[in-house]
């Protein structure tokens, strides 16, 4: 296409080369008992990169999410085949600490999911789980996850309090920040705004940009202007299959396959 | 189209006319016992009540040694049945689900629950004080605590189960192992509930007299010795009742008052708790 000579286009593609992969997905193929919910996919993230996921319901794009934590190992009769390397180990291997890829990947879910504990303890959880901190420490390493979550100023003074005690996107802020503070380097987020207000969102998405600085992000959205919002990336899912990856740009003025087209066009969905 | 809403409205009220009759018809007895309790028993109710030992036929005393021996038992047999019935309900809600232990467990578990009190009485009996060939305080808190395991399994289970899974997933996330995410989040979680579990328990087992009749028997006596027969309140309250003496009888009532008003307090408290879950942590 024409607009593939636009040298804008060609600025932000060199941009996507420049970044070094972070995830490589290869070959995955995912189960859940006898059927195939993941067909084939092959997928290549790129570091401090937004990578978006989108497509409509049940076409696979959170499945794929949460092979990158592993997480579906939760649940009997769910499997992946295949290979996903992340910094040159494949975390499908075996072998694979399952609590310490935890820790590098992060993860932040669709609806808020504070646990029954303060505001202070829920951040300190996950970084107890890994490291021996000081309380003076400890106390720095909590306000620095909240100040990037942009929550601090927010809850400073209530640090004691419930985490239920917080709205919901307050409550969702305090999940990415729950998430940061134990240092992962990608962090995955399945929906992290399809339960809060407008406000909320843009807080989330603002939050987005500036967490890409430090870390490779993969979010999974029904939101296509969301997704056009906040990703460099975006992968286009149909029925279990990848169907278009490339730069955010493109994907949404000029997609190589129709069936894209048809979707972000809104003709179908 | 009216006739057809005059009939719902009449259907509807109907209904709840008979609703309301089966309400005041359930009621009433209970107003009735709890109006008979407090006109018998409250005469009985005194310091004499609480500081005194069962007396002998046709003299004063009070219920002291029952009262303790009561409460002995029925804490012990909570400390038994309670991390038992923790531990198990842990198991079936996190680790069995529907495999076929779980479910066996659980059926078992069904049937220790609704199974006839006599009948644990007499199991600690033919397993326990006919080989020591005494009745003890044991031999009565283990067969109180044989009631307080099921009731707290089913408790502990369905509490666990209505912690959402995505705080379970949110939890190992984080890289939380299994354990550290049943015992700091999911436990934590449900607390309030398995507490609530547990009033409710110690309710039930307070006021059982099968299951002592022939564990702890009886003791006229003041005795903390757990190797030897304890008083205990319901069956103090069955041989009072069941004896010729006016004095004997004012006692009964006023134990029966007694437990009657403790075991309401605890469920009145285990409410209170439950209703509290929504708004704590």
């Amino acid at each position: 296409m024409t607009n593939y000579a636009l040298p804008t286009q060609h600025a932000t593609l060199e941009a996507q080369d420049a970044a070094s992969e972070k995830l490589a997905v290869r070959n995955l193929n995912f189960h859940y008992g006898k059927f195939h919910a993941l067909k084939n996919i092959n997928l290549s993230i790129p570091g401090n990169r937004v990578t978006a996921f989108i497509g409509p319901s049940g076409c696979g794009k959170s499945t794929l999410l949460r092979t990158f934590n592993r997480m579906y190992e939760l649940y009997p009769n769910q499997k992946a085949d295949g290979e996903i390397v992340l910094d040159g180990e494949n975390i499908l291997d075996a072998r694979q600490d399952l609590n310490r890829l935890r820790a590098k990947v992060g993860m932040v879910f669709q609806k808020p999911t504070p646990f029954p504990m303060s505001i202070f303890d829920n951040i300190a959880f996950g970084v107890r789980l890994y490291e021996r901190l000081s309380t003076h420490e400890m106390n720095d390493r909590v306000e620095w996850a909240l100040k990037k979550a942009a929550l601090w100023n927010e809850v400073k003074d209530k640090l004691k309090q419930s985490g239920n005690s917080l709205s919901g996107g307050q409550q969702q802020r305090l999940c990415i920040a729950r998430a940061i503070a134990v240092k992962p380097e990608v962090v995955l987020l399945d929906e992290p705004a399809s339960a809060l207000d407008p406000i909320s969102t843009a807080h989330i998405e603002e939050l987005i940009h500036e967490l890409k600085e430090d870390y490779t992000i993969v979010i999974v959205t029904h939101n296509m202007q969301q997704a056009a919002r906040v990703s460099d990336c975006t992968a286009y899912m149909y029925l279990g299959e990848l169907i278009e990856f490339g730069n955010t740009d493109t994907i949404f003025t000029t997609p190589k396959q129709k069936a894209t087209e048809d979707y972000i066009t809104g003709k179908f969905g | 189209m009216f006739s057809l809403y005059a009939r719902r409205r009449l259907i509807n009220a109907l209904n709840l006319t008979v609703s309301m009759l089966a309400m005041a018809f359930g009621l009433f007895w209970l107003a009735w016992i709890l109006w008979t309790l407090l006109r018998q028993g409250l005469a009985g109710i005194d310091l004499q009540m609480l500081t005194q030992m069962t007396p002998p036929p046709g003299s004063q005393g009070g219920l002291l040694n029952a009262i303790a021996g009561s409460f002995m038992m029925t804490s012990i047999a909570t400390l038994i049945g309670t991390p038992i019935g923790i531990l198990a309900g842990v198991y079936l809600a996190e680790f069995g689900q529907k495999s076929w232990l779980a479910s066996a467990t659980r059926f078992v578990n069904d049937i220790l629950l609704s199974a006839p009190s006599i009948v644990i009485g007499l199991f600690i009996y033919s397993v326990y004080v006919a080989h020591v060939h005494h009745f003890s305080g044991w031999a009565g808190s283990f067969a109180l605590s044989i009631i307080v395991i099921p009731v707290v399994v089913r408790t502990t289970e369905n509490m666990l189960k209505l912690v959402p899974n995505s705080l379970r997933e949110a939890a190992a996330a984080l890289g939380a192992p299994h354990w550290k995410v049943i015992t700091l989040v999911t436990l934590r979680a449900s607390r309030a509930g398995i507490i609530t579990g547990l009033l409710l328990a110690v309710a039930r087992i307070t006021g059982e007299t099968a299951p002592l009749l022939f564990t702890a028997l009886n003791n006229q006596f003041w005795s903390s010795n757990m190797n030897a027969p304890m008083a205990n309140l319901p069956v103090v309250i069955f041989q009072f009742a069941m004896s010729p003496y006016d004095d004997w009888h004012n006692l009964a009532w006023a134990g029966a008052l007694l437990i009657t008003f403790g075991v309401l307090a605890l469920n009145i408290i285990a409410r209170v708790m439950f209703r509290q879950k929504g708004t704590r942590g």
